[in-house]
């Protein structure tokens, strides 16, 4: 699920702290009432980027990327695209362009008139705009669809003629407001690396507000986890999911183990975590920033605990015992859910290596031991 | 969204211009011709005059404008037998067409929810085929059927069920005849897009739990199309009260309804501030039906924005 | 189990008959050769004697002819002005005055007939007032009072019905266009009037049949000379039944059925090729 294409010697811009941003959001607000829909964000996105704004219902992101579009007002704040201030352009002036959750696909317009209406309302030569037409409509695959209208398409090419339009028009920007939504399950996937391929054949910044975290892990470069009309997480798909720094943002992203305690030793290199609802100690081999006595939360992926029938020879001190009280069988891997001895109930997970085990399966009831390496859990103070 | 205390006052000039065309057109042609209405109800009736009526604003010689304003008119009103009856009747009137459109299209909005879909719009068609014909033509087809030698008498002589004709025409029954026939559309309508929208598995689990299927209507359906009850209801309830054709054409001379005395006081007496105070006391009278109307109107279009 | 409900397929067929059987019973009478209209006179019948009288009657054919020019004046009149009301009630978002406008705009539609009417003339009377002290200008009540008058309670009519349209408009239809550079007037005309084009046209047609139908206001708004077509008929009908006018109702009922149906029928062809398209683009898929 984690994708490693801008990690590591790829490009990071964001790391440089030379780079200038291409988009500069800066204590932006939108209140409605007495309510904050977007409360004090700011962000820099730089060019080239996929950026996903990823939160649930109501977390202010679609407020947020209706102001870069230019159809919210912020009630404080500013917009800097490309060294220019958005706040007086309207949208029809803007170089930004968006891609609607619901395509908003002129019904009475045909796949061509669709896409050259906006490059229409530039003025620009008859042939020109042709030209760009069929350009697009091939780099979407759509050329032979050229004179259908809306309601003729199925929903893979209804999104593709929604893109297509919006990026026919050459934006610096490129908005996407849960650009896979509408799609079924299969074609989501084959979409998802169609949108990264044209991305980047055209090079064009992309800002993606989604809910749905799998599609921001695989689409972006960089996520910011929204909650509350604010930016709780900055960070690569591997950092936000590795290493998340609040236990919403370890609870949103992926499923986690949260294990409530406090820190009973905090030293150069390691620390110890006394948690009474586990029944045991949590040991960590990095230097936590928190004082003992302090409470902590470990948090732990399922899929980063192993099961084992036997106590582990080497008594490490991550080894908590417990009883399995659920099993569910997902094919590619099962979910235990097991009782430690403290009480809680922590969640595992197990791939299934092989097709048939003959009486090495883990049954309901049994007594485990869960055991995990130092450096899996994440000490989160918040 | 978009609380009270944030309402942005200013529009962009453009939409400020779409705006004001019309507001402007409502106001100049509905709302001063009302206050109009309002300031002649209290004026002094000249019938020497042209226009019959002396201002309620007059220059007086020391140059003071002054204002009289005259209470005959309302007093009129309200102790005159002829028009405390007329009240009572149109109020009457609109009533019992009312219930009567309730007790025929009921049944009716309820068959067509219930039909298969293919067959509903047929249904709706049909029921508003009429409307779009002339209103007046209708009422009169009313003429022909109620007349003393109209068709009704004749076919009922016929059958021998009677031995002389019924005298159906300048009554009430002739009234409420014309009412429910020309408003029926208006109490289906309503009811109907309420009742299609009804889930019937609802009733089957009512009747799943031991509800009898009449029961099983009055408990759960009947309460559900509240709303489509009270639209429908109120969409002829407010017209039948102020009506003027129906009356004229098949109602009795003896007994008025307020529109026709109205119409009579206004063109036959000439008498302008007594028509505009019976007008003033209409709107009034109607002020809490159109009210409630209003809101209803309100709710279902938020409705169908959600 | 399954109660289908005799009792109310039952109230339907006796409600629609209740419904059809005077317009059928006109319609009969129509080709009736007695001037007693509801006795059948079974030796000269059916004949179109009442046809030619209504053909040939100059007062019937220039009430229609004036009706039908308010008529259509009222219709477009009332549809830019409902438009224009309905867009603003539901597009602009909150500003003041909304609720006073959306008040102003729903009060006409219930309003007894006799008031509006009484209440225009008031109105048309002062103006005349003001215009004759003023200017020594002085106008007759006609045509145009009428399609003022009508505009006026019809346009309310066309709000609705837009409004109702508007409010099941996806708006980032709008949204998109904007968002595509076009300024606010062009996403009006290129992409909302196309997305609402059929509201506009029912409205536009409702608000031609309501002032094809009005007797009352124009009764009071009208001046000496100018009677449309209602009026006519009004007067006619008030001193009983005349086989002319079932002659009229005959020819009415033939127009609006006909172009019921036809539009009905065309609608349908039209959403049944929508639906296969749509079918087939799934599957193509």
């Amino acid at each position: 699920m984690v994708r490693s294409r801008n990690d590591g010697n790829a490009l990071e811009p964001w790391s440089d702290p030379a780079a200038e941003p291409y988009v500069r959001i800066s204590g932006v607000t939108k209140r409605f009432g007495d309510f904050a829909a977007v409360n004090d964000v700011s962000l820099d996105i730089y060019k080239g980027e996929i950026f996903c704004l990823l939160g649930g219902s109501g977390c202010g992101k679609s407020t947020l990327l209706r102001m870069l579009a230019g159809f919210e007002t912020p009630s404080a704040g500013s917009v800097v695209l490309d060294a220019q201030d958005l706040a007086a352009i309207p949208p029809y002036q803007r170089p930004v362009n968006m891609m609607f959750q619901s395509y908003a696909l002129f019904p009475h317009m045909t796949v061509e008139k669709n896409i050259a209406f906006g490059l229409e309302q530039e003025h620009l030569p008859k042939a020109q705009i042709a030209e760009r037409v069929s350009q697009m409509l091939s780099i979407v695959r759509l050329t032979e669809y050229a004179k259908r209208r809306p309601h003729q398409l199925s929903g893979g090419q209804k999104q593709r003629v929604a893109l297509a339009r919006a990026l026919v028009k050459r934006p610096k920007l490129l908005l996407l407001d849960e650009p896979l939504g509408a799609l079924d399950r299969k074609l989501r996937e084959h979409t998802q690396f169609e949108l990264i391929n044209i991305q980047q054949q055209l090079g064009v910044t992309f800002i993606v507000v989604t809910h749905d975290q799998e599609e921001a892990m695989t689409l972006a470069s960089r996520i910011g986890v929204m909650n509350h009309g604010q930016i709780v997480q900055i960070g690569t798909p591997s950092q936000i999911y590795e290493a998340p720094n609040s236990k919403f943002v370890a609870d949103f992203i992926g499923s986690v183990n949260l294990f409530e305690g406090r820190l009973i030793e905090a030293q150069e290199g390691q620390a110890r975590i006394q948690c009474d609802e586990l029944g045991g100690v949590v040991h960590v081999d990095y230097a936590v920033d928190a004082s003992p006595g302090q409470s902590v939360c470990a948090a732990i992926r399922p899929e980063r605990i192993h099961l084992l029938r036997e106590p582990p020879e080497h008594t490490g001190e991550n080894c908590v015992r417990g009883v399995v009280r659920e099993i569910a069988y997902m094919g590619d891997m099962s979910i235990y859910l097991v009782q430690a001895d403290g009480g809680k109930v922590v969640r595992v997970t197990q791939p299934n290596i092989a097709r048939v085990t003959h009486g090495q399966r883990i049954e309901w009831d049994e007594q485990v031991y869960l055991t995990w390496r130092a450096g899996s859990p994440v000490v989160l103070t918040r | 969204m978009g609380q009270p205390a944030r309402i942005r006052l200013r529009l962009p000039a453009g939409q400020r211009a779409v705006v004001a065309i019309p507001y402007v057109w409502l106001l100049v042609l509905f709302l001063i011709p009302l206050l109009i209405v309002l300031e002649i109800s209290f004026a002094q009736f000249a019938p020497m005059a042209r226009p019959p009526y002396e201002s309620i604003l007059r220059w007086a010689e020391d140059g003071v404008l002054r204002l009289k304003l005259q209470f005959d008119s309302y007093q009129y009103l309200l102790n005159e037998p002829l028009y405390v009856s007329a009240w009572f009747y149109s109020i009457k009137v609109a009533a019992i067409s009312t219930l009567l459109c309730l007790l025929l299209g009921y049944p009716m909005a309820y068959a067509i929810a219930r039909c298969p879909p293919t067959s509903r719009n047929v249904y709706l068609m049909l029921v508003m085929l009429p409307f779009w014909t002339s209103f007046l033509l209708r009422v009169y087809a009313w003429i022909g059927l109620l007349k003393t030698d109209g068709v009704i008498n004749n076919v009922l002589l016929w059958l021998n069920i009677i031995d002389e004709p019924l005298q159906m025409m300048n009554t009430s029954f002739a009234v409420y005849v014309g009412i429910v026939y020309s408003y029926l559309p208006f109490m289906i309508l309503p009811l109907y897009a309420n009742l299609e929208k009804h889930d019937l598995t609802l009733l089957e689990a009512a009747q799943d739990l031991g509800c009898g299927p009449i029961r099983a209507v009055l408990r759960i359906t009947l309460p559900l199309s509240m709303p489509g009850i009270v639209a429908g209801s109120l969409l002829v309830f407010i017209p039948a009260v102020g009506e003027y054709v129906i009356p004229s054409l098949l109602g009795s001379s003896d007994q008025l309804m307020i529109a026709k005395l109205l119409s009579d006081e206004f063109f036959m007496n000439r008498d302008w501030p007594r028509a505009s105070a019976v007008a003033i006391a209409m709107v009034l009278l109607l002020l809490v039906p159109i009210l409630i109307f209003q809101r209803f109107q309100n709710r279902t279009l938020q409705a169908a924005r959600a | 189990m399954k109660t289908r409900g005799w009792f109310s397929r039952v109230m339907l067929w006796l409600g629609l008959a209740f419904l059809y059987l005077p317009i059928v019973l006109l319609v009969v009478f129509s080709f009736n050769a007695s001037r007693l209209v509801t006795v059948w006179d079974a030796d000269d019948s059916p004949t179109l004697r009442w046809y030619r009288a209504l053909l040939t009657d100059h007062a019937v054919l220039d009430a229609a002819w004036l009706s039908i020019r308010v008529a259509a004046m009222t219709a477009t009149g009332a549809a830019i002005l409902g438009t224009l009301t309905g867009l603003a009630l539901v597009r602009f978002g909150p500003f003041r005055g909304r609720a006073f406008l959306r008040g102003l705009s729903t009060a006409p539609l219930v309003m007894p007939e006799v008031i509006t009417g009484l209440s225009m003339l008031l109105l048309f009377v002062s103006v005349e007032q003001v215009c004759r002290a003023a200017f020594g200008w002085q106008f007759d009540r006609g045509i145009v009072t009428i399609t003022l008058a009508h505009i006026t309670f019809t346009m309310t009519y066309v709000a609705v019905v837009v409004q109702s349209r508007l409010a099941s408009c996806d708006d980032s239809l709008e949204e998109a266009a904007l968002d595509l550079g076009a300024r606010p007037a062009k996403v009006f005309f290129r992409i909302t009037v196309p997305m609402i084009a059929p509201a506009i046209l029912s409205g536009w047609l409702l608000a031609f049949t309501l002032s094809w139908d009005d007797v009352v206001v124009s009764q009071f708004v009208s001046g000496p000379g100018a009677n449309t077509l209602p009026m006519v008929i009004f007067s006619k009908v008030r001193l009983g039944v005349n086989p002319s006018v079932n002659a009229f109702a005959t020819l009415m009922v033939l127009i609006v059925g006909t172009g019921v149906l036809v539009a009905a029928w065309w609608l349908k062809r039209v959403e049944k090729r929508r639906e296969r398209e749509m079918r087939m683009a799934e599957a193509g898929q």
